[in-house]
């Protein structure tokens, strides 16, 4: 009996063991390439990106050759981009400006709103949180003419408001806080109302504790989406000097395939950083939640 | 207007006058404040969202912005004659069909293997988060060393003795972006699966034990039903990411792809670029309708499914 379940562990450990080799592959592979010099990137990758190469004396080889160790570890992508040209650091401040607060006022404007969802239901409420459902699940192309119309309209394109003001109120994270909030225990909200505290204090002392996991895990779900925006800075932002690294990144894939290795795992760092300081919300944050309309 | 208290209180001493006053007062502050937590979010939402698309409504159903003339389903006609638009609207909902439960059930199983006690658990879980952080751009790096014509798959494909496929450019384009979403998109499933089966009830599955029940039963008829908020939850990320897997998809393959995968996404990406705000509008609608569908559906199965468990 006992054996037969050591056996069945090992089999278990090995699958979930030769799924995380599949998982961790692109990200170790993005990290362990921007080491490489662009001639050794060339000799792997050549056939894919023939456009790469300067001049004709690198070898290419015939076929595509899976690294993960570099020959020789080398710094110069990264000398490039942090040194060479203030290109990059410009575009990855761009980036920043627009992400962050973002994520700051969808996450409190958010939480707000869906404090009003948990406190307040009528017919006229569950409504409206239908109307938020599914203005969440349309796709960016949908809201894309009203986007664009609107930003025309107050005279927004062009500016980094386009981007940053239907960010701050997009719906996706107050569908999620609310779910969450329904859970926090009636008598709590009650109990306090009781003692006397006004609607604003219920809030903040009462519920916002309650909501710290959630509102940490939504943010980095929020940051996550924005922070690898493409589709909306093409169209509301076309002036190249303001738009985010992430657009930059997606047109050099054909080019300098190294630089974009580096850009890559810089771009990656700051993701990187809250997942460390905060994996364990993550996982106890939004997972705790129910029902779908809460 | 949730405060039982009350509502007993206006029962008792309803003739009072100076109560009723009262209670009316308090109501007013309750509704007011309902407003103010409402407002800020409600009005972005207005503003940004909901005006403008009904904007779209009236586009869809006028003969062009120059020439106001009212046209009602004209446009709608024209466009379900579209092939491009058909093709589209095929494409996505064939995909969307795939990728939406695969991830679900693929994810649940993750949560399942986990489950058990084995070494470097904590670990596994954050390798299949770690698929989150990667950049988008750097993906589809990755998925073209991959699955380009002269990539890995058709190197080691080629050690089996099978020809080559060019994955991009082939029908098994949406094979490629579908292992795309799913590998973006399982961890975070997995992670919300996880901890909904660490909040069933112990006791349950212990009395399940005790009386001898197997591992398939206890699934179906405990786990199962404790996770069922989670399945519908999961659902709906899931055909959110769906959608939103169209990134990689256009930085893949640009803006006219292969044969299966020209997503909807594509079409209107296009119309929008070729100012055919006609077209655009109407499908914008069309899909809209359909999204009010889905989650109607999602929502009604909640409620049959969600009443006998808690939470």
């Amino acid at each position: 009996m006992k054996k037969k379940r050591y056996f069945s562990r090992t089999v278990i450990f090995l699958i979930c063991a030769f799924f995380a080799v599949i998982f961790l592959m692109p990200t170790v592979l993005t990290i362990s390439n921007s080491f490489m010099t662009q001639s050794e990137l060339n000799a792997n990758y050549g056939v894919i990106f023939a456009s790469g190469q300067q001049g004709g004396t690198s070898y290419i080889s015939e076929k595509v050759n899976l690294k993960f160790i570099p020959d020789k570890v080398s710094f110069d992508q990264y000398k490039t981009v942090l040194f060479m040209s203030p290109d990059y650091l410009l575009k990855f401040w761009n980036s920043v400006i627009l992400v962050v607060p973002i994520v700051i006022f969808q996450v409190a404007i958010a939480s707000i709103a869906a404090y009003s969802f948990t406190r307040w239901r009528g017919k006229a409420r569950a409504f409206i949180f239908f109307f938020y459902v599914i203005l969440m699940l349309m796709p960016y192309q949908v809201t894309l003419v009203p986007n664009y119309l609107v930003s025309e309209w107050l005279g927004l394109l062009d500016t980094r408001w386009a981007i940053i003001l239907p960010g701050i109120f997009a719906p996706f994270s107050v569908f999620l806080l609310t779910k969450f909030m329904r859970r926090i225990p009636y008598s709590l909200i009650e109990a306090a109302k009781i003692d006397g505290a006004g609607e604003w204090s219920v809030f903040a002392k009462v519920c916002m504790p309650q909501c710290r996991a959630a509102l940490y895990s939504i943010a980095i779900l929020v940051f996550i989406d924005y922070w690898n925006m493409v589709e909306q800075p093409l169209v509301l932002l076309p002036d190249a000097e303001k738009q985010p690294l992430s657009v930059y990144l997606s047109t050099i894939n054909s080019g300098e395939v190294g630089l974009a290795f580096a850009i890559a795992t810089i771009y990656m760092v700051p993701t990187l950083l809250l997942f460390l300081h905060g994996e364990e919300y993550l996982v106890e944050g939004i997972a705790t939640q129910g029902s779908v309309k809460g | 207007m949730k405060i039982p208290a009350l509502r007993k209180e206006r029962k008792q001493l309803s003739v009072s006058p100076e109560r009723l006053r009262e209670h009316r007062r308090v109501k007013r502050m309750d509704f007011l404040n309902s407003m103010c937590f409402m407002a800020p979010s409600f009005l972005g939402v207005l503003i940004f969202f909901i005006l403008p698309f009904l904007v779209v409504v009236y586009y869809s159903v006028i003969r062009s912005p120059m020439n106001r003339e009212f046209v009602f389903l004209d446009n709608f006609t024209a466009l379900l004659q579209n092939s491009a638009f058909l093709t589209a609207a095929k494409n996505t909902l064939l995909f969307s069909a795939m990728a939406v439960p695969l991830a679900v059930v693929l994810a649940l199983g993750l949560a399942l293997l986990l489950e058990a006690r084995i070494p470097l658990k904590s670990q596994f879980r954050t390798f299949f988060l770690s698929p989150m952080m990667v950049p988008v751009a750097s993906i589809v790096l990755v998925w073209q060393v991959l699955f380009n014509n002269n990539g890995v798959i058709n190197d080691l494909l080629g050690l089996v003795g099978t020809d080559k496929i060019d994955w991009i450019k082939s029908d098994y384009g949406q094979l490629v972006v579908l292992t795309l979403f799913l590998w973006k998109n399982l961890g975070y499933n997995m992670i919300l699966f996880m901890s909904a089966l660490a909040n069933i009830p112990k006791e349950l599955l212990e009395v399940a034990d005790v009386e001898g029940a197997s591992e398939t039963y206890k699934f179906f008829a405990i786990k199962l039903r404790y996770l069922s908020p989670t399945v519908l939850f999961v659902t709906i990320l899931s055909l959110i990411n769906s959608f939103k897997v169209f990134r990689e998809v256009f930085l893949l393959t640009g803006g006219y792809p292969y044969g299966n995968l020209y997503m909807l996404q594509h079409f209107m990406n296009n119309t929008f670029l070729s100012l055919d705000y006609q077209k655009l509008s109407a499908a914008a609608v069309i899909m809209a309708i359909a999204m009010v569908v889905i989650i109607a559906v999602l929502f009604k199965v909640e409620d049959w499914f969600g009443k006998d468990v808690e939470g």
